[in-house]
C-alpha cells in the first residue's frame, strides 16, 4: 500500500487539463484480441504444429502479452498489471467452465439412455454380458440402507460430540478433541473403509457368521459414519456456536438446568442449521465408492438385509459396470451415475434452501 | 468469534445456583418437573432455605454431561482405533514380506512368497494429487475472486450455488467421465506433446499414451477444483468491506486491492482450502482407479500409459487378494493415512495459529 501512496506523491502533474489519466478505447482489447487470434492462427499453421485448440490457446496467450504491452504504454504499469490480472481471471473462469459443462452435459445425455422402469425395478441378478436389460434396484435399496444407518449412527453422535466441544469443553482436552474432528475430516474414504474392514469384517463379523468373516451393508454404514462423523460435528458446532448467550442466559435465569437449556432452547434454535449439515454429510457419503467396495462386496441380487451377505450401492454400481465387458455396461454405469448425482443433489440444494432460511447463518 | 467469552464465566454446572438460592420453591417445581422421568436421589435431603443443592452425583446434569463427553471421547477413540487396527492387520502381512517394504518396485503379496512396496504407489499418490493441485489451484482462485469480486452479485451468488452443488458430485462420476469421455482429448494432447516436446523427458516415451499420469492429474483437478472453489469463494466473500474500500479510496486498481485486501485477509482460508483439496486428491481412489493404467515403476513420464496410486491399487488389487494380500493392502492404507495425517495436521497447525479469520473457513 505505501508504494501505491509514494507513486502518487511523486508522480508528475503529467496532464494538468485532466485529473483522470489516459486510457486505452473501449474497442482496444476485442482489437487486441483478434489481432492476437490472428497472429496465432498465422503461427499455427504457417509452420503446421497443430489444430483450431492450439490457436485458441496460442492466441490467449498472445492477447494477454499484448493486453499488457498496449495498457503499459498508454495507461501506465499498474494499470496494465490490473488488465492482465483481470484477463487470467476471467480466462480461469472459462477454462474451467469447459471441462464442469462436459461432465454435466454427459451425464445427461448418456444417463437418460436407460432411464426407465425397467432400470428401476430390476437387479443385476442373472444378467449376463448380452442382456441389455438389467437394473440398479439392488443398489439403490443399498445406497439407501447403508447411509440410512450411518445416519442413525453418526447424528446423535456428532450432535452430542459438538454440544461437549461447545457447551462443556474446556482446557486441552476439549482443544484436542475439535483438532482431531478437524484432521478427521482429511481421512480418505478408502481408509475408513481398510479400518472397518481390518476391525469389523475380519475380526468382529466372524463372531456372528460361524467364524467367516462376511461382509455386509452394516459394515458400509460403519465406515460411512466414521465419514460423516466430522462433517457433522463441524456443522454442529458451527450452528451451536451462532446461538445468541442472551438465549441461554435466559434460560438459566429461569433456573432451567443446563442439560435442559441445551436440549430445549439452544438444539431447537440451532436444528436447521444442524440439519443442512446433516444432509450435506449425507450427501457425501452417498457419492462414497471405496468403502462400500471394501467392506459390503457389492453383488447382483436384492439384498434388503444390511446385516447380512453382500449388498451393493449405487456408487458402487456405477464403479461394476463402468469394468464390465459387456456392451450394456457403459449406459447402465451413466444412468446410475445420472441417478446417484440427482440424489445427491437433491439433497444438496434441500439443504442450500433450508441454510437460506435459517434465521442464524450469517 | 472467540471462545466463547461472552457466556456467563460460571458457565460450567454451577451457573444456575444464584437463583436456585433465591427462589427455592419456584425452581423446586420447575426442576421437579423436567426431571420427573429422571429419578433424583437425593432429593429428600434438601429442606426449606438452606443450603445450596450440591451437585449430584448421579443426576440428569451429571448424566448429559457424562454423554457428551463420551461422544467427544469416541472421536479420538475412533481415531487411536484406526491407526490400531491398521497396524495389527499390516504387521503380519509385512512380516511375510520377503522384500523391502519401501523400495520394492511391484505388488504380488498374494504369491507363496510375498513381495510387495509401497515406494512406486507413494510416489504416484503424491505425483498425480501435486500435478492436480498445481493445475487447480490457480484457476480455483482465479474463479473464487472472479465470482466474488468480478461478476455482477447475482450472477456471482447464482454460479457460487452451482459451484456448491459440484462440489457435491461424486467423485466415481468424474472417474467415469474421464475414461469415457475425456480421455480421448488427453490422448490428441499427449500425442502433440510428444511430437513436438518428446525431447522433453516428462513428454518422451514411444506411446502408447492416454491413460496416463496425466489423464489421472486432469481428472483430480476437475475434480477438487469445485471444492477449492467453493470454500475459498466464501473465505473471499467474508473479507471486510472496509478493508476493500479503504484500499479502492488510495487509489488502488482492483488488482492491488484483491492483492493487499482480500488475499491477505483470506490466506489462511486458501491454505485451509487447498489442504482440504490436497486430502481429497491423496485419498482419491475410484476416480484414479478408472483412468490410470495401472503399472508398477518409478517414472517421471507424464503421458505414457501407466501410473498407480495408493488408493487405485487398493481398489484394483482388492478383488483378488488372499489374507496376505489383505494385510500388504491395509499396510498400503496405513501409509496413505500418515500421509494425510501429517498434510492435514500441518495444515491445522497453521490455520489455527491465525484463528480468528477461520473460524468459519476452514
Amino acid at each position: 500500500m505505501t508504494t501505491t501512496v509514494t507513486s502518487h506523491r511523486t508522480r508528475p502533474p503529467a496532464q494538468p487539463t485532466s485529473l483522470r489519466g489516459r486510457r486505452l478505447p473501449w474497442y482496444a482489447a476485442p482489437a487486441i484480441a483478434v489481432a492476437a487470434l490472428a497472429l496465432a492462427a498465422g503461427i499455427v499453421y504457417g509452420i503446421d504444429i497443430g489444430g483450431p485448440v492450439l490457436v485458441v490457446v496460442l492466441g490467449a496467450i498472445l492477447y494477454l502479452v499484448g493486453l499488457f504491452a498496449a495498457a503499459n504504454a498508454v495507461e501506465g504499469r499498474r494499470s496494465a498489471r490490473n488488465r492482465t490480472w483481470s484477463a487470467l481471471i476471467h480466462s480461469a473462469f472459462v477454462l474451467a467452465v469447459l471441462p464442469l459443462v462436459s461432465v454435466v452435459w454427459t451425464l445427461v445425455s448418456k444417463g437418460t439412455e436407460r432411464l426407465d422402469g425397467n432400470f428401476f425395478q430390476t437387479s443385476m441378478n442373472n444378467i449376463g454380458a448380452r442382456d441389455a436389460n438389467g437394473g440398479a434396484y439392488h443398489a439403490i435399496v443399498g445406497t439407501l440402507e447403508q447411509v440410512g444407518i450411518a445416519t442413525l449412527i453418526t447424528v446423535p453422535l456428532g450432535v452430542l460430540c459438538a454440544i461437549y466441544i461447545v457447551e462443556y469443553g474446556r482446557g486441552k482436552f476439549a482443544f484436542a478433541i475439535r483438532f482431531f474432528v478437524d484432521v478427521m475430516t482429511g481421512i480418505p474414504s478408502i481408509v475408513s473403509g481398510l479400518f472397518v474392514l481390518a476391525f469389523w469384517v475380519l475380526i468382529v463379523s466372524p463372531w456372528f457368521n460361524d467364524g467367516r468373516p462376511s461382509f455386509s451393508g452394516f459394515a458400509a454404514a460403519l465406515a460411512l459414519s466414521v465419514l460423516m462423523l466430522p462433517t457433522i460435528v463441524r456443522s454442529t458446532e458451527e450452528m451451536l456456536r451462532l446461538v445468541p448467550a442472551p438465549l441461554r442466559e435466559g434460560a438459566y435465569a429461569l433456573g432451567v438446568p443446563k442439560w435442559k437449556t441445551i436440549l430445549r432452547v439452544v438444539l431447537p434454535t440451532a436444528l436447521p442449521g444442524i440439519v443442512t449439515g446433516v444432509m450435506l454429510a449425507i450427501a457425501r457419503a452417498a457419492g462414497e465408492t471405496a468403502p462400500v467396495l471394501l467392506v459390503a462386496g457389492g453383488g447382483a441380487a436384492i439384498n434388503t438385509n444390511p446385516f447380512e451377505n453382500n449388498q451393493s450401492s449405487l456408487s458402487l454400481f456405477v464403479y461394476q459396470q463402468a469394468g464390465d465387458a459387456s456392451k450394456y455396461a457403459p449406459a447402465r454405469a451413466w444412468t446410475a451415475a445420472l441417478t446417484l448425482v440427482a440424489l445427491v443433489l437433491i439433497l444438496t440444494i434441500a439443504a442450500k434452501l433450508l441454510a437460506r432460511r435459517n434465521r442464524l447463518s450469517r | 468469534m472467540g471462545e466463547t467469552p461472552h457466556r456467563s464465566a460460571d458457565a460450567g454446572t454451577g451457573g444456575t445456583r444464584v437463583t436456585q438460592s433465591h427462589e427455592w420453591p419456584a425452581v423446586l417445581g420447575a426442576c421437579g418437573r423436567g426431571t420427573s422421568q429422571h429419578p433424583f436421589p437425593g432429593r429428600a435431603g434438601l429442606g426449606g432455605g438452606g443450603a445450596l443443592p450440591r451437585s449430584r452425583k448421579f443426576g440428569a446434569e451429571r448424566a448429559f454431561r457424562g454423554l457428551t463427553l463420551a461422544a467427544g471421547t469416541a472421536v479420538l477413540v475412533i481415531i487411536a482405533a484406526i491407526a490400531i487396527f491398521l497396524v495389527a492387520k499390516a504387521v503380519p502381512a509385512l512380516r511375510a514380506n520377503t522384500e523391502n517394504f519401501w523400495s520394492y518396485e511391484g505388488w504380488s503379496p498374494n504369491d507363496p512368497q510375498p513381495k510387495f512396496g509401497i515406494g512406486t504407489l507413494a510416489f504416484g499418490t503424491v505425483l498425480s494429487s501435486a500435478l492436480a493441485l498445481l493445475i487447480a489451484v490457480p484457476v480455483a482462485l482465479g474463479i473464487a475472486l472472479y465470482l466474488s469480486h468480478y461478476a455482477p452479485r447475482r450472477l456471482g451468488t447464482a454460479l457460487g450455488f452451482l459451484v456448491d452443488l459440484l462440489a457435491a458430485v461424486p467423485s466415481v462420476v468424474f472417474g467415469l467421465w474421464g475414461r469415457d469421455v475425456f480421455s480421448s482429448p488427453v490422448r490428441d494432447f499427449s500425442v502433440w506433446l510428444n511430437q513436438h516436446f518428446g525431447w522433453i523427458p516428462l513428454f518422451g516415451g514411444d506411446g502408447p499414451f492416454g491413460a496416463s499420469i496425466m489423464l489421472g492429474a486432469l481428472v483430480l483437478a476437475i475434480m477438487v477444483l469445485p471444492i477449492i472453489t467453493s470454500l475459498s469463494r466464501e473465505v473471499f466473500l467474508q473479507t471486510p468491506t472496509a478493508n476493500e474500500e479503504a484500499a479502492l479510496a488510495l487509489g488502488a486498481t482492483r488488482w492491488e486491492m484483491l492483492r493487499t485486501a482480500v488475499l491477505p485477509y483470506g490466506r489462511p482460508g486458501i491454505i485451509a482450502a487447498v489442504m482440504l483439496g490436497l486430502g481429497r486428491a491423496l485419498g482419491e481412489t475410484i476416480a484414479l482407479a478408472l483412468t490410470l493404467g495401472i503399472t508398477f515403476g518409478i517414472s517421471f513420464n507424464l503421458i505414457q500409459n501407466g501410473g498407480n496410486t495408493i488408493a487405485a491399487n487398493i481398489a484394483n488389487a482388492f478383488g483378488e487378494a488372499n489374507e496376505t494380500g489383505r494385510g500388504a493392502l491395509i499396510a498400503s492404507g496405513l501409509v496413505l493415512f500418515t500421509i494425510t495425517l501429517i498434510v492435514n495436521i500441518t495444515a491445522r497447525a497453521i490455520i489455527y495459529r491465525r484463528r480468528e479469520f477461520t473460524e468459519s473457513a476452514a
